[in-house]
């Protein structure tokens, strides 16, 4: 086999595959929130076919309709939905910040032959199931759970609390889902440090707290965008979580697609949801994409 | 002053790693609880391991789940080690922008929109839902988590050794397998570790993309958490926790050692010559 060969199987044969299986998939599903539902199978009407020809095209492209997208602004369910699973990833991503913060930092300080077996401990969780670690949790949160049996046994409380399926339990998944994405790259950033720096503000007279608030945490702050970046983008998206932990009044955009399209099978409506929150999250992502090619130029 | 480790640090590193473990230590310990309440401690049993191998519809969600991990890892990593070459080694080609980005894209992507995409090409081709769209999906969005890891260790790669093996006459394909390939080889057997990982943990994906005598054991799980904790159902997470766990100690562990092997045989080679 010849070189110029080898080398156009191993480009085509990738590239056709994500061509059918990931960017044909976009193009449907924008055509689709495009389309008026129908009671079929497959639930929607096709505003064109493929089999028309040049003629088909054209009268599609006039029968195009955006009443979906229309839809979705009338009816507050959506824009409420889109606005909260905006909020609760912010939030999320915040309190995980603020719990992988000091985690990492510790992780870095640690005695050096310690440091990879606190790297596998934090891996470790991210290996195992989202759902089982998820679903650990309904144990812990319920009215009957481990947390309430605790709390009233040490007389804190006097009555269980209502803490599973609500708001509450959401963060707490999300924040115990996504901690290992929030603490890998903190840790990546702040074990690289140079530490003379904070022993020659330490001569200097600066207390340990004004040392980090002037150094450590400025140096830190790629590390904290990556991690942020990484927890906030899924999060929004999130379907799991919010369905196990979250209550009836918890609004998350993933859970309303996912009853869209299960549940009332509007497969249209759903599909102008999902393109709508790819717009959301291209900012983001191309952020995101950013900074993280920015760092691959600073590590050169 | 070295880099102190003090009390607040030491702090912060046990309560982090405390929420970590305890939930999953929780279901872990009430899976071996004797009573049918999940959260009332009644004694040591195992019954609940018996009741769910003796539960026909978990186990054949467990074979399912296994099979298409197995044969999307597998297919996965031979199409993202070809991407990981393609964006290490192809650097000018028409398209390189569009396919770097559908790499990369997947990788931060909601599962609710990959997942329902892929549905609506499979019924737009009018394919039937079931364990061979399941695989499909899973072998696509896994891809480009091998792609990125064996990229990670292409980028790092002593190109020279590949272009003596060519100039001694051998073909790109025996270059490929005979010297590229072993050098890889850690990060190809991680990347496959990892799809093989997604594939048995993912839910929504799946959700979409099966259809009738196609169920995974997540599905499963996820049917059945919807109607309350069980204590098998705690006994089946112990069992996957348990698995993956050992299955990733084990593989990092010899991948270590096969590192450490190699950079020794590397100084010993500087040496001699």
């Amino acid at each position: 086999m010849s070189r110029a060969i080898t080398n156009r199987v191993i480009v085509w044969l990738p590239y056709i595959w994500l061509l059918i299986f990931f960017l044909a998939p976009f193009v449907l599903v924008g055509k689709i929130s495009l389309s008026e539902p129908a009671i079929a199978q497959p639930p929607y009407r096709p505003t064109f076919d493929w089999a028309d020809g040049v003629a088909g095209w054209w009268g599609a492209l006039k029968a195009f309709s955006i009443a979906n997208y229309t839809f979705l602004t009338e009816d507050a369910l959506y824009w409420k939905s889109y606005l909260s699973s905006l909020q609760i990833a912010a939030i999320a991503t915040l309190i995980t910040l603020a719990i992988g913060y000091p985690l990492a930092l510790g992780m870095a300080r640690a005695p050096r032959s310690l440091r990879p077996v606190l790297l596998m401990l934090v891996i470790l969780p991210f290996w195992t199931s989202f759902l089982i670690r998820v679903y650990a949790w309904i144990g812990i949160l319920k009215k009957e759970g481990l947390l309430n049996q605790l709390l009233l046994s040490l007389g804190l409380i006097s009555e269980p609390l209502t803490l599973l399926n609500t708001n509450i339990a959401v963060y707490i998944g999300i924040v115990y889902s996504y901690l290992p994405f929030m603490v890998l790259p903190l840790y990546a950033n702040l074990e690289k440090q140079d530490h003379t720096l904070l022993e020659a503000a330490a001569d200097l007279g600066a207390s340990r707290i004004k040392a980090f608030w002037t150094i450590t945490w400025p140096l830190s702050l790629p590390g904290v965008i990556a991690g942020s970046f990484l927890v906030f983008i899924p999060a929004v998206g999130e379907f799991v979580i919010p369905s196990l932990l979250g209550g009836s009044d918890t609004l998350m955009i993933g859970r309303v697609m996912y009853d869209e399209f299960f549940q009332n099978r509007d497969w249209p409506v759903s599909s102008a949801v999902a393109i709508v929150l790819l717009m959301i999250l291209i900012v983001p992502i191309m952020l995101f994409q950013r900074s993280e090619a920015r760092a691959r130029e600073q590590a050169k | 002053m070295t880099r102190a480790w003090n009390g607040f640090n030491i702090t912060s590193v046990v309560l982090g790693f405390a929420f970590l473990y305890i939930p999953i230590v929780l279901l872990i310990v009430y899976s071996f609880n004797a009573s049918k309440l999940v959260t009332v401690w009644a004694g040591f049993s195992t019954k609940w391991y018996a009741e769910a191998f003796a539960n026909e519809a978990l186990v054949n969600a467990g074979w399912v789940t296994l099979r298409v991990a197995f044969i999307s890892a597998t297919v996965a990593t031979v199409l993202g080690t070809m991407a990981a070459m393609v964006l290490t080694r192809l650097t000018r080609f028409r398209g390189r922008f569009l396919f770097s980005g559908m790499i990369y894209a997947p990788l931060v992507m909601p599962e609710v929109i990959t997942g329902l995409s892929l549905l609506l090409l499979f019924v737009s081709i009018g394919m039937d839902r079931g364990i061979t769209t399941v695989i499909l999906a899973h072998i696509t969005f896994s891809m480009c988590f091998v792609a990125v890891v064996v990229q990670a260790r292409l980028a790092g790669f002593d190109r020279s050794l590949e272009e003596a093996a060519l100039d001694l006459g051998a073909t790109p394909a025996k270059a490929f397998f005979t010297v590229t390939l072993p050098l890889i080889a850690p990060a190809v057997f991680a990347g496959w570790m990892l799809a093989f990982t997604l594939s048995l943990d993912d839910l929504v994906i799946a959700q979409f993309n099966s259809g009738p005598g196609a169920t995974t054991l997540p599905m499963k799980i996820f049917s059945q958490v919807r109607l309350g904790v069980t204590p098998e159902i705690n006994a089946v997470c112990t069992i996957l926790v348990a698995a993956v766990a050992l299955g990733v100690i084990v593989a990092s562990l010899s991948i270590k050692r096969q590192e450490v092997r190699r950079q020794r045989a590397e100084q010993l080679a500087q040496q001699t010559s």
